[in-house]
């Protein structure tokens, strides 16, 4: 039984899609162009794929729900194709090289790799028998998400790579072991305390050693040989991860990406390229200047200089900070997370485990994208260049995002129909 | 089994709320309770200046400088910012009028009204000084320095190329330019670019309220040094190319002269060519229109891009690649029989020296064939291509038939053509044709043609016995120096030695031995060995020669084009190259009747050869 497309999503998306526009036509706003479908300049070109988006909308709705089931692999392989071909033909842009050129468009597999790889995903952790304790299984399962994710990393576009990580969430939900969420924080934080004290780091080790210590000795009496190998383990491991903290920075890291976390940290006088700085800085004077109720539409300055790089794609929640302030910032956020949560509760509902992983796996995107994104204007997180979903300026990933809810939306309309 | 771990959706959705809740905090500290961020960016009067690096400057081989730079500034206007501008006072100051004051400003509004654009572009020094200490009183106007080309001499235009302002393409294709940026548009400014153009730098200043600069933002924190750009270090030689230049005047057509040992250009001559300074500055658009609506067309770098059959020159590449075939031997002899091909009056060649000496028609239409009907098949519609497939690739392996690989922008290169089987199979219908068909190719008349500068190559090879170096302009750039790798690496021909001191032998003879057919070339003390020809053409034929001397360890190659020259190839180009060669080797030109005759004529009267206009004063 088919029901209705859910209505309380869809109004989200289009209430984002709408301030999305609004703001990236602040953005680039000039007194001399002002016409609304003036193709030469960006709101004209992204009223132009926010057309070309519901009608895309339209067509998923209107097609069989059960065919993204049954191409599942077919679509994940076609894209794993696109992908390796533009390893060999694309286009390098912002230092990337991520575009297939067809003429005067352009197109990025990477966007649309997101949702093949949430079908592919859905599809094997629904298969019948399955059982998730086995090696063989985990293996595929990661397989599938590192693939693309490796093949992007080539293409050196870190920050989409990055978005693939948001798979673990569908997988926690499917019962993987909460372990490995734990152990990423654990890294993270880690890394970020290891990089802070520089040369001092010797002090944390000193502190886990002290942890260890008490945590052995001290009020704990389950003094078994099992439990002592396992804290002198952990123990040695995180030591371990310190000391390789620096080498990992320096080896692995690109010069831009160890600029774009020492600025994060505060760390300017070390030798990084001021530009990162800059960048960052303006941002948060455009968020900061909003003030609580914004400067008002199209009257944003520091947005309207030239001081915000990127500021229609990467940037958008400058001019959203600047122009609309406290308010209007906390309503898109709140506007997302609601959107979020709504999306948790469709995947609830799914009567098959295909869609509610997919569903899940559309939440997680959604929610990394999000969390990169902001974090990174408001300056909590580094420089990463990843669009906010249906909001930033590209055409490439307002579709793919597009495709992404709404194969999902289709699915929860014929939920009672379980594939 | 379905709701199994349904509780863990709760901790998702805790995830995503914290980070809700964390963003919303952040914002809150940064817009509600801090101030700092408002009072910030009321004080962000804050004005991005480029700092445009100076161009890499150009030399010769022997150090002496050919192109530099000057400075010139752009005034630049923020239309948004000039709001209550004393328009009557500035129009005073600038000595402009209102009209055109309202016609500038339409464009830098159309541009944009928030960022800047040029008002005024290339002002001199002294133009700016005479009103530096005003602009403080014009709200959104300030001043941005850039550079423009000096060339003191007037030479090399074809090789050093031109600049000019970006054009929408190059800003799309190249995140580095911006509107009004400058770039190479052809010749060495435009294939060294980015050598030429070094880094862009950016200050950061602060602005008061009356327009005024009080300072770098920061105390330059934010700023970028501007990276001046690398200088070219050039084979040129620029007293040998201004000579050249002199020779050619009131011609057309090209010089090519090359050190065979090392590929390295000495001068490469267009004619008619123009001033470089013409196209600089502000009156360059003007100039350029006019250059390029001249019939003669001066910006053409002929040397490069004409190609013609190559003629009787190209009897000494036919003569080697047979020896090394073993279809003659150095000996061979072949009557002068007319019947086959025209000739001129002259003993029959008893060898293959004395056919290269006379030019002889009928001897290497003999040779072609024994080149293309080698006999490997019965039929000789088999057995013609296949001689026809190993011919082209000795005459590929001599650099013809493809763009030579010079330093200068490819697009304004021409590869020339070596016809192969698929060519002929679709003109004449496959195991259609024979040598019969294609014979002409053996005097450089059929199908074949080629390119000024391969021709200079030709003489290069034959003057290194078997090999050439790529011919190249650049000896090394930037501040450390740079070489090019691939401009070091011999492309042998494969082809003994031995063969190819016949043939030098025989272009000795060209000049030194009656019969010779440039006896014109020769002069005393210095053994030059060259070869004539002619390049047929629609209208007066061209008159070319390719020389080198010494015969013996040779130092300068020379290829020299007339165009419509009556006289053939030992009338007029080979004199000319001779001088060319007597000013390298020698430092002067002792034959001062020769010079002066040379340099005055004008062989092409026919056509009227229209001069440059009057050069416009920057
Ligand atoms: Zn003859």
């Amino acid at each position: 039984m088919e029901t209705k497309i859910d209505w309380v999503t869809l109004l989200l998306y289009a209430a984002i899609l709408v301030f999305g526009w609004m703001n990236i036509y602040a953005a680039c706003y000039d007194e001399a162009h002002t016409a609304i479908l003036d193709l030469h300049t960006m709101h004209g070109k992204q009223l132009l794929w926010i057309g070309i988006s519901v009608v895309i909308a339209l067509i998923i709705t209107h097609i069989d729900p059960h065919i993204f089931s049954s191409m599942s692999y077919l679509i994940y392989l076609v894209v794993i194709g696109l992908l390796v071909v533009v390893l060999f033909v694309g286009t390098v842009t912002k230092g990337g090289l991520s575009w297939i050129d067809f003429g005067s468009f352009k197109f990025q597999p990477s966007e649309f790799a997101k949702f093949a790889t949430a079908l592919a995903l859905g599809k094997y952790m629904s298969s019948l028998d399955l059982d998730y304790r086995q090696l063989r299984t985990k293996l595929i399962a990661w397989g599938l998400i590192l693939l693309p994710a490796g093949i992007i990393i080539l293409q050196h576009d870190t920050g989409s790579a990055l978005v693939f990580a948001s798979f673990l969430l569908p997988l926690y939900r499917e019962g993987m072991s909460p372990r490995i969420l734990i152990v990423g924080l654990v890294a993270v934080v880690l890394f970020v305390v290891t990089l802070l004290l520089g040369k001092y780091k010797l002090i944390l080790v000193g502190v886990l050693a002290a942890i260890a210590l008490l945590y052995l000795f001290g009020w704990l009496n389950k003094r078994t040989r099992k439990h002592y190998i396992w804290v002198t383990a952990v123990f040695a491991a995180c030591t371990l991860f310190i000391f390789s903290v620096d080498f990992a920075f320096e080896k692995v890291l690109q010069p831009h990406q160890r600029d774009r976390i020492y600025v994060l940290l505060g760390k300017t006088d070390e030798k990084t390229n001021s530009t990162t700085g800059y960048n960052v800085y303006q941002s948060k004077i455009a968020i900061g200047s909003g003030g609580v109720f914004g400067k008002g539409f199209l009257k944003g300055t520091i947005t309207k200089a030239d001081f915000v790089p990127e500021q229609e794609t990467d940037f958008i929640f400058c001019t959203v900070g600047e122009e609309w302030g406290f308010v209007g910032s906390t309503l898109l956020i709140l506007a997302y997370i609601g959107l979020l949560f709504r999306l948790v509760t469709l995947a609830e509902r799914q009567y098959s485990k295909f869609s509610r992983i997919y569903g899940y796996s559309v939440a997680s995107i959604l929610f990394l994208h999000l969390f990169i994104n902001i974090g990174m204007a408001l300056g909590l997180l580094p420089v990463i260049g990843i669009p906010l979903p249906f909001f930033s300026y590209g055409g490439s990933s307002l579709m793919a995002f597009t495709i992404l809810l709404f194969i999902f939306l289709r699915q929860d309309q014929e939920r009672t129909n379980p594939i | 089994m379905r709701n199994q771990y349904q509780e863990r959706s709760t901790v998702i959705r805790i995830i995503f709320l914290t980070v809700g809740i964390i963003f919303i905090v952040r914002l809150a500290f940064m817009q509600v309770f801090d101030s700092e961020y408002r009072r910030q960016a009321d004080r962000q009067a804050l004005r991005p200046i480029t700092q445009f690096p100076a161009r890499g400057l150009i030399y010769d081989r022997n150090g002496e400088l050919l192109v530099y730079n000057e400075a010139v500034y752009d005034l630049m206007v923020i239309p948004r910012m000039t709001k209550g501008l004393d328009t009557n006072m500035f129009c005073r100051v600038m000595g402009i009028t209102r009209d055109e004051f309202d016609a500038r400003m339409r464009k830098a509004c159309k541009y944009s009204t928030y960022s800047a654009s040029p008002f005024m572009k290339q002002v001199s020094k002294e133009e700016y000084g005479s009103w530096e200490n005003s602009l403080y009183k014009f709200r959104g106007f300030y001043v941005q320095q850039r550079t423009l080309r000096v060339y003191d001499k007037p030479i090399a235009a074809h090789v050093l190329g031109y600049v000019g302002e970006v054009d929408q393409s190059e800003i799309d294709a190249d995140k580095f330019y911006k509107q009004g940026d400058y770039i190479g548009k052809s010749g060495l400014e435009k294939s060294y670019e980015e050598v030429l153009r070094g880094i862009k730098g950016k200050r950061i200043m602060q602005v008061d309220v009356h327009n005024r600069e009080i300072g770098s933002y920061m105390n330059g924190a934010y700023d970028t040094m501007a990276v001046e750009g690398g200088n070219l270090y050039t084979t040129l030689d620029a007293s040998l190319q201004e000579y050249a230049e002199g020779l050619m005047a009131n011609k057309r057509g090209c010089i090519v002269a090359i050190e065979p040992s090392t590929g390295e250009v000495l001068a490469m001559v267009s004619a008619p060519g123009y001033d470089p300074n013409l196209l600089v500055g502000r009156v360059r658009g003007e100039n350029y229109q006019m250059l390029l609506q001249d019939i003669s067309r001066p910006l053409l770098n002929r040397a490069l891009i004409e190609h013609y059959p190559p003629g009787s020159i190209f009897k000494v590449a036919q003569a080697v690649t047979a020896l090394q075939l073993g279809v003659i031997t150095p000996n061979s002899g072949f009557v002068c029989d007319k019947s086959l091909v025209g000739c001129h009056n002259h003993p029959s060649a008893r060898s293959v020296q004395e056919a290269i000496k006379m030019s002889c028609n009928p001897y290497f239409y003999q040779v072609y064939r024994r080149v293309i009907q080698q006999g490997k098949y019965k039929s000789i519609y088999k057995d013609s291509p296949y001689g026809l497939t190993v011919w082209r690739d000795y005459m590929l392996r001599f650099g013809f038939g493809q763009k030579m690989g010079i330093d200068l922008p490819a697009s304004g290169i021409t590869p020339g053509f070596i016809p192969d089987t698929a060519f002929y199979n679709k003109r004449y219908g496959r195991e259609r044709w024979a040598f019969s068909t294609i014979y002409s190719n053996s005097i450089g008349q059929g199908e074949v043609t080629v390119v000024p500068i391969q021709m200079a190559n030709l003489a290069c090879i034959v003057a290194n016995r078997g090999y050439y170096i790529t011919p190249h302009l650049v000896r090394y750039y930037g501040p450390d120096s740079v070489r090019n790798e691939e401009f070091y690496t011999k492309h042998e021909t494969g082809i003994n030695k031995a063969y190819f001191d016949i043939a030098a032998n025989g272009m000795y003879d060209v000049v030194h031995v009656a019969g010779g057919t440039a006896r014109r070339a020769n002069i005393p003390d210095i053994d030059i060995c060259g070869k004539t020809g002619t390049a047929q053409n629609i209208g007066e034929d061209h008159s070319v020669f390719i020389c080198f001397a010494p015969k013996e360890k040779p130092k300068i190659a020379v290829a020299v084009y007339v165009e419509n020259a009556r006289g053939g190839g030992g009338y007029w180009a080979a004199p000319i190259a001779s001088l060319v060669i007597e000013k390298y080797i020698r430092g002067e030109v002792t034959r001062k009747d020769v010079e002066k005759m040379y340099r005055e004529a004008a062989p092409c009267q026919k056509l009227p050869l229209t001069r440059v206009a009057k050069k416009k004063k920057k």
